[in-house]
């Protein structure tokens, strides 16, 4: 009988794919991750690593393979060079990996509610064939009190403002028990007052450990809220303090010709990446 | 008006003809749900499409014999679905080029095969146009065993779709195996297109996929809510339309699509002229 059990219990399909972390080795390293598509070369010998609890702001002009990068952190692509380490494993085995997807690539029409979606966070420890429990239903509960949409539960998905919708997918990581969440352009078209939730968010995240990349395009923003930025053109030009990394030589090797020097009282560099016609600033 | 209602009951044709509709109607409203949000509508009519070689194989070999016809019809829409979703992987041809080839040479290839047939106008315009007067009990029976099994599927599945269909990279990042319920559902849909095939035939199989679904979409916001309404919408549909085709005296299957087709538009204006904020 036991053995029946264990045999239809396809739930250890699912669970022994989690992988166990090792507490010794860093939350994400990549060594030499290179990218091919069709002969474009999309990522070239990209070499980093992040401790638990950091918080990375990822910038660069666009194409610059800031999803790409995401993807194959996230094991959704794999890459044609090199390799992810998770906590010390493939990161295929690990369900702990969040990505927050661009608002722009989501059906905001699908008939979905805010829990819904948050509880789609839930599914990948709950196992095959078995419905949400009392614990998911608090996880999901939980993690909306953490990002402020508690009273938006029931809310069908469209009807929220673009930060409600930015804070939601972080609501549907916090379910997942993500421990390392990558955050796809989340500050896109935001206003600044959901600008301040979503940093007042990631400080939160940080006092519980969270690691977090956020790919971006504001050189001053991410500049003012990250300890440590990166700057990527398909391949890391440099990680670090912000001072250090947005210091011109560098900005020009990545942005090439869309850096000016613009002469002033303090020297200001006006990067134009391309990206949403605006021009960015760095100090 | 009972005895309006009551007078075509008298025959068993039409009894079974209301049975198969509803349930047609529940499985492909349900199923049709998934189509509509996932945009797979010309996957589906392509896929109806190109079961017309089975059948017409099966047609042949079987001298004329129906039973076997289903089975044909089961073989040949798995094979296709599964051969679409590989062609379009393996090359850099794009997936809706994909399937508009292998749709048009497989339905070609029928219509060929049937046309080597004397009486090959009447036995395709059955094929393609449906026929759900001729139901008989043991066709029921199929219907009920594999659209029941398809529902089944369904909801055992019904989060991983879920999740599949909003967000693939989640599905992935879950490390669900997404490749595997992408086949699967698109089996579930080949099924449910077999099923259907004899209400309303192989042309008009994509209206009972998509238009009860996609009345439904327009009226509710909730995924189980908009499954039950589809289901709803279709097997009314499927009996007004069935009415319509016994006092007027147009084909069947056409009676149920353009039904199924007024409901959509009426739902349509309703919301259009109401603009209630649920629409968007």
């Amino acid at each position: 009988m036991a053995k029946i059990k264990k045999l239809l219990d396809l739930d250890t399909f699912f669970k022994k794919r989690e992988t166990a972390h090792r507490e010794d080795s860093p939350i994400l390293k990549t060594t030499g991750l290179s990218v091919n598509f069709n002969g474009d070369l999309a990522l070239i010998d990209v070499d980093f690593e992040l401790n638990r609890g950091e918080q990375v702001a990822v910038v660069g002009p666009n194409g610059a393979g800031k999803s790409t990068l995401f993807k194959i952190v996230a094991g959704v692509l794999k890459p044609t060079a090199g390799k992810v380490q998770i906590a010390g494993h493939e990161p295929g085995g690990h369900i702990c990996i969040a990505y927050i997807p661009q608002r722009s690539q989501v059906d905001w029409n699908f008939p979905v509610s805010v829990s819904d979606v948050v509880m789609m966070g839930r599914i990948g420890k709950m196992g095959l064939f078995r419905h949400p429990t009392r614990n998911d239903w608090q996880f999901v509960k939980d993690s909306l009190e953490i990002v402020g949409l508690s009273g938006l539960a029931a809310r069908q998905i469209g009807e929220l403002s673009g930060g409600q919708q930015q804070r939601m997918f972080i609501a549907r990581a916090l379910a997942q028990e993500a421990e390392l969440m990558l955050m796809d352009e989340p500050l896109a078209g935001l206003d600044a007052p959901s600008l301040e939730d979503i940093f007042q968010i990631l400080i939160s995240l940080q006092r519980q450990q969270v690691t977090v990349m956020v790919a971006m395009h504001d050189l001053k923003l991410a500049a003012e809220n990250f300890k440590k930025v990166m700057l990527l053109n398909r391949r890391v030009i440099k990680i670090g303090p912000p001072e250090q990394v947005f210091d011109a030589p560098t900005l020009m090797q990545a942005y090439g010709d869309h850096v000016h020097l613009v002469p002033g009282e303090d020297a200001v560099l006006a990067v134009d990446d391309g990206c949403c016609g605006d021009e960015e600033m760095a100090p | 008006m009972i005895d309006w209602l009551i007078e075509p009951m008298q025959y068993a044709f039409m009894i079974r003809g209301l049975i198969a509709t509803i349930l047609v109607g529940i499985v492909c409203a349900v199923v049709g749900t998934y189509v509509v949000l996932r945009g797979m509508a010309f996957f589906g009519d392509a896929l109806a499409h190109s079961i017309l070689p089975g059948i017409a194989v099966g047609y042949l070999v079987g001298g004329g014999a129906r039973d076997p016809l289903f089975w044909w019809a089961l073989a040949t829409a798995i094979a296709a679905s599964v051969g679409i979703g590989a062609i379009s992987r393996g090359t850099k041809i794009k997936e809706d080029t994909a399937i508009g080839i292998i749709f048009a040479g497989m339905f070609a290839l029928g219509i060929a095969l049937i046309s080597t047939v004397r009486s090959y106008t009447v036995d395709l315009a059955h094929f393609l146009f449906g026929d759900v007067l001729s139901v008989r009990n043991a066709d029921l029976w199929l219907i009920v065993a594999f659209g029941g099994v398809t529902l089944l599927i369904i909801v055992a599945f019904y989060k991983e779709f879920l999740v599949l269909s909003f967000d693939p990279i989640l599905a992935s990042t879950l490390r669900l195996p997404a490749r595997l319920l992408d086949y699967l559902l698109i089996i579930l849909i080949a099924v449910t297109i077999v099923v259907s095939i004899q209400t309303v035939g192989v042309a008009l199989m994509i209206a009972m996929l998509v238009t009860p679904a996609a009345t439904a979409y327009l009226l509710t916001h909730r995924m189980p809510v908009m499954m039950a309404l589809a289901a709803l919408i279709a097997s009314a549909a499927g009996v007004i339309g069935l009415y319509i085709s016994y006092y007027v005296g147009v084909a069947s299957g056409a009676a149920i699509v353009l039904t199924a087709t007024a409901i959509f538009l009426i739902v349509w204006l309703v919301k259009r002229i109401l603009k209630t904020p649920n629409t968007n």
